[in-house]
């Protein structure tokens, strides 16, 4: 919605990504403008502050080349919009929104401000149904829900890449006959990343949408990308009634290009240098997961970060962990011992799992064979410490017998390489392993 | 003692949006009060005026400023920001700034637009008044006028003035109409506003001898809460602040319960409503909603409302402490309150203090504490507002900040342990860190009320748990197979103390735990413990001993 164009040509100064415009009368906090450059190249902006008659704009790109004297801005009257349509599906685009896959944009059915609004708590519908990732870790001990936001921890080196392939190829939904749409968005990729995502999407059965920011595109498109593949989300789920399931990789790369922005508008950084705001931008993309009462779709958010230095409360996964309902930890020493997903179960958690598993969503018997795992695995891990120190000889027979349970269970049940695992696969896989060391599962 | 409702006698002050900068509006407006209450922008979005500066005035703005426009008007309303209070906030949900949300939800859709504003009560809706005097009574301030049942609550009317009464209703009635007549042409009204951010007043503060049971065997017993007390739980991610919060709604042996859910998670409020509409108060035997008002901004609703949630839900508490009841304020979590001042203090560009937080954030959060307490109230009935808070350290790590500046002001401490809720032991509460300054005071209580050996048992667990530290660094060593029977037969009491006693699921019938049964769990691991002990020293063997003395409970 176009109302009217303001052209001014009155920059008064411009540092990095910012640029100040003076004697400008009624701008609009987060309007988008465009920039027009010397030599017409153009660029997209956004107003990040209003004093008065100076108008402080935040350009999303590269400012090389700008200047005071030849530049202009035009004001829009509109803050940032996503073009829709029930066309996007099967579409590849940029952190801008450009087909990146030689085909023209879709001829737009609607507008929505790319920021989304907030769902009000008492539209919330209880997430309770199952996906089904394939994998026997989330599906068997960590439970994936509809409207869930669950993150994959990952670390430098580890296979999560792979693993996020895995997910976009084999997810599915428990009734096979509703719509399901996979949304991806990926944050700063290298182009060997880039190339592996196009392979597998090429691949995909199931309909899906990708946004790619390159490693080498601007960072503050990567601010935006996310937002763009949730107001599609949210489009398809709530207007169309499509089940979607947003995979969001890599969300480290998005908190750093937070932090660049953020320095680069001189803000006072708080821990680690993230700005203290963080919490509420992550939540402002995680929160937007969600099902809602009366309308037939659901947004489901699978987010993949990388914990620097492996650390676990580093500040990204930290507040990712204080925001989303679980999370899927992946160990380096699991990755070490060739087990692929390398997913430590101790640490991982689905906290919505309990109302979406058991009879009428996955398996009646499901509850009982995840606990029986968790705990003998979890035991068999404690004794390994105990292990390193008396050795293995002096230890009792039933101490060795659930220290070999704990290897089994990574071994056959957390490993499974590339093969799909239905819910059903999973759980009988369990019981035969618990029923091999003699306990009883009845 | 009211404030009356003035919004529109005032439109004459009006000005406009010079500056923008996040949540924050400078205005070029004269005549404002700090702490007022304006309407900013043609969407009319709710502000308070924070600072006042030459010819202008700096808003907060409790909504998502983004679309405002440089020039579009500021209108003063000359009130704070204030709640309104009266029947038909019990079962309630409203947002940080008093919204109805199931209204706002039917009345703009599924998603929360700005600028839209609903009051609270229902105007409209048939009340049944009661009345508790006649005309001719003299009352003062603060007393009983009458009352209505809101669900199985009497809500009663309170004065808000010294005065002779010359006429009161004594039938059915709205907010809207009056309750009746005082000398002077006082009208007494059924439903009254009140400024957030300033206590209510009461006649005194009590001390308080009660203990606030929550149903948590660990709590109850060990580190007891108090009414009238308040107390912190920090934690790192998924610790179980939630569960216990809701846990503690639900179980709480109070009359009336607040929760604020203050900037945490969309879906567990969905959650925790659609699960607690099938539950019954175990102490009253009636709907759990029905003495529950939430509050609820969650983490992606703006920011300044969140800021504003907790004192929103505190004179809610109070407004029903105000009345003779115990209120329970539950808030989940105090941190996210504390960034909130953050972010807002920095758009301000105040100057930071420890981790970028204000350097007031610890006097705010004193003096919210001191909202607590067992109170006379101003009819000389015994009120209480108890609180109990959840803290989000970042990375757990205990020093930062808003952790810090609890633990000078809570009565109780509860650490949440991350490797106690890796191990799955719920709830996670550290028993060697955490504390509680009621125990020796409540003491009594437990003594004379639930059982005399109330003492003597918490004294026994406290042993076990602690001889089995010490003999769980041997054992790192030597393995279990190096201890005397003595001391294994120890490490199997703890762990039987540890997964029956302390540890509680939520998602079971175990979930709720009444003093009598969390003192018969405790006696019978410390009856089995001495029965076990005497066999030993008989000279029977230890998987003997445990055997027959299980056998023998
Ligand atoms: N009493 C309990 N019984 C059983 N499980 C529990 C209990 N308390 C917590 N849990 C488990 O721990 C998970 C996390 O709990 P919870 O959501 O309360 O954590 P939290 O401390 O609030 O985390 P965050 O800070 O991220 O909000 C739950 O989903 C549940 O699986
Ligand atoms: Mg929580």
């Amino acid at each position: 919605m176009r109302l009217s164009e303001h052209i001014y040509r009155t920059i008064s100064s411009i540092g990095g990504p910012l640029v100040f415009v003076d004697k400008v009368f009624s701008a609009r906090i987060g309007e988008m403008v465009r920039i027009v450059y010397p030599d017409n190249r153009r660029m997209d902006g956004e107003v990040l502050k209003i004093d008065g008659e100076t108008v402080l704009i935040q350009v999303y790109g590269d400012t090389r080349g700008l200047d005071v004297e030849n530049s202009s801005i035009i004001f829009s009257e509109t803050v940032k919009l996503a073009p829709l349509s029930p066309d996007i599906i099967g579409r590849v685009f940029n952190g801008s929104f450009l087909p990146m896959d030689g085909m023209p944009l879709f001829i737009p059915e609607k507008q929505s401000p790319i920021t989304g609004f907030p769902i009000n708590p008492s539209a919330r519908a209880r997430p309770e149904e199952f996906i089904e990732t394939g994998f026997s870790c989330i599906d068997g001990l960590n439970t994936l829900v509809k409207g869930q936001k669950l993150p994959i921890f990952s670390a430098a080196g580890l296979p999560s890449k792979e693993m996020a392939a895995g997910i976009l190829r084999n997810a599915r939904l428990a009734d096979e006959t509703k719509r399901f749409v996979v949304v991806f968005a990926a944050l700063g990729l290298t182009f060997r990343e880039y190339s592996f995502y196009r392979t597998v999407l090429q691949e995909m059965r199931t309909g899906f949408v990708a946004f790619v920011n390159m490693a080498d595109d601007p960072v503050m498109e990567r601010l935006l990308t996310p937002r763009f593949a949730l107001t599609v989300s949210e489009y398809l789920a709530f207007e169309l009634g499509i089940d979607v399931l947003v995979v969001i990789t890599d969300m480290t790369n998005y908190c750093d290009a937070l932090r660049e922005v953020s320095t680069a508008r001189e803000e006072l950084p708080g821990r680690r240098g993230y700005p203290g705001y963080m919490y509420s931008d992550l939540a402002s993309l995680y929160e937007r997961a969600g099902k809602v009462k009366g309308l037939a779709g659901s947004v489901t958010m699978l987010p993949v970060l990388t914990m620097p230095e492996d650390d676990i409360t580093h500040p990204i996964p930290d507040l990712t962990g204080y925001i989303t309902e679980g999370q899927i930890v992946l160990s380096r020493d699991l990755h070490r011992k060739g087990i692929f997903p390398p997913v430590d179960v101790l640490p991982s958690l689905s906290r919505l799992m309990q109302h979406g598993i058991g009879a009428g969503h996955t398996r009646e018997d499901h509850r009982k064979v995840s606990n029986l795992l968790y705990k003998y695995y979890a035991k068999g891990r404690d004794l390994r410490r105990l292990e390193a120190i008396v050795g293995r000889d002096g230890m009792t027979d039933s101490d060795k017998q659930m220290l070999d349970l704990a290897g089994a269970f990574e071994q056959e049940f957390v490993n499974q390489e590339i093969k799909r695992r239905t819910v059903h696969e999973t759980l009988d896989a369990g019981i035969s392993l618990l029923k091999r060391f003699g306990v009883v599962v009845e | 003692m009211t404030v009356q409702r003035t919004e529109h006698s005032s439109e004459h002050n009006v000005g406009h949006i010079k500056g923008i900068s996040g949540p924050t509006v400078t205005v070029d407006m004269q005549g404002l009060k700090l702490y007022d209450r304006v309407y900013v922008g043609r969407a009319m979005l709710t502000g308070e005026v924070v600072r006042l500066e030459g010819p202008g005035a700096i808003i907060q703005v409790y909504e998502d400023t983004r679309g405002l426009g440089m020039g579009e008007p500021v209108k003063g309303t000359g009130n704070p920001l204030t709640v309104r209070l009266g029947p038909g906030l019990l079962a309630g949900m409203f947002d940080g700034l008093q919204r109805p949300l199931e209204r706002l939800r039917e009345e703009t859709g599924p998603f929360i637009t700005t600028g839209k504003e609903l009051y609270a009560l229902d105007y409209m809706k048939q009340w049944r008044f009661h009345p508790l005097k006649k005309p001719g009574d003299a009352v003062r301030m603060g007393e009983r006028l009458g009352y209505v049942e809101e669900g199985p609550f009497k809500h009663y009317f309170l004065s808000h003035y010294d005065g002779a009464i010359l006429r009161i209703i004594d039938g059915d009635f709205s907010l809207n109409d009056s309750l009746g007549e005082l000398d002077g042409g006082r009208d007494m009204v059924g439903c009254t506003e009140w400024p957030v951010r300033t206590p209510r007043p009461i006649r005194r503060k009590l001390p308080s001898r009660e203990p606030l049971i929550t149903g948590q065997r660990s709590i109850d017993m060990l580190f007891p809460l108090s009414r009238g007390g308040t107390a912190v739980f920090p934690g790192g991610f998924g610790t179980g602040k939630t569960i216990l919060e809701q846990s503690i709604a639900k179980f709480a042996d109070v009359e009336i319960v607040v929760y604020v859910g203050c900037g945490e998670r969309g879906n567990e409020m969905a959650e925790m409503l659609e699960e607690f509409v099938t539950l019954t108060d175990p102490w009253s035997g009636r709907k759990l909603t029905e003495r529950t008002v939430f509050v609820v901004n969650t983490s992606n609703m703006p920011v300044a409302a969140r800021e504003a949630s907790i004192y929103t839900a505190v004179t809610m508490a109070e407004y029903y402490r105000d009345m003779g009841y115990h209120v329970l304020l539950l808030a989940d979590s105090l941190s996210r309150w504390a960034e909130a001042l953050r972010e807002i203090s920095s758009s301000l560009e105040e100057m930071p203090g420890e981790e970028g937080y204000p350097t007031y954030l610890a006097s705010r959060l004193s003096s919210f504490f001191e909202r607590a307490g067992v109170v006379e109230t101003l009819s000389g009935e015994l009120g209480s507002l108890s609180m109990i808070l959840s803290v989000s350290p970042p990375g757990g790590d205990l020093t930062e900040p808003v952790t810090q500046a609890c633990l000078r002001t809570a009565g109780a401490f509860l650490m949440l342990d991350t490797s106690l809720a890796h191990r799955r032991h719920f709830p996670a509460i550290n028993w060697f860190q955490s504390y509680s300054l009621y125990e020796k005071e409540l003491a009594p209580h437990f003594r004379e009320k639930v059982s005399p050996r109330w003492e003597e048992l918490k004294q026994k667990c406290r042993e076990v748990l602690r001889r089995e530290e010490s003999l769980r660094e041997v054992t790192e060593l030597v393995g279990i197979e190096g201890l005397q029977d003595a001391d294994r037969l120890l490490m199997q009491v703890a762990e039987r103390v540890r997964t029956e006693f302390l540890g509680q699921n939520a998602y079971t019938e175990d979930a709720f735990s009444p003093p009598d049964k969390t003192i018969d769990r405790i006696g019978a691991i410390v009856e089995f413990h001495a029965a076990a002990s005497e066999k030993l020293k008989q000279g029977v063997l230890l998987e003997e001993a445990v055997k027959t003395s299980l056998n023998a409970k």
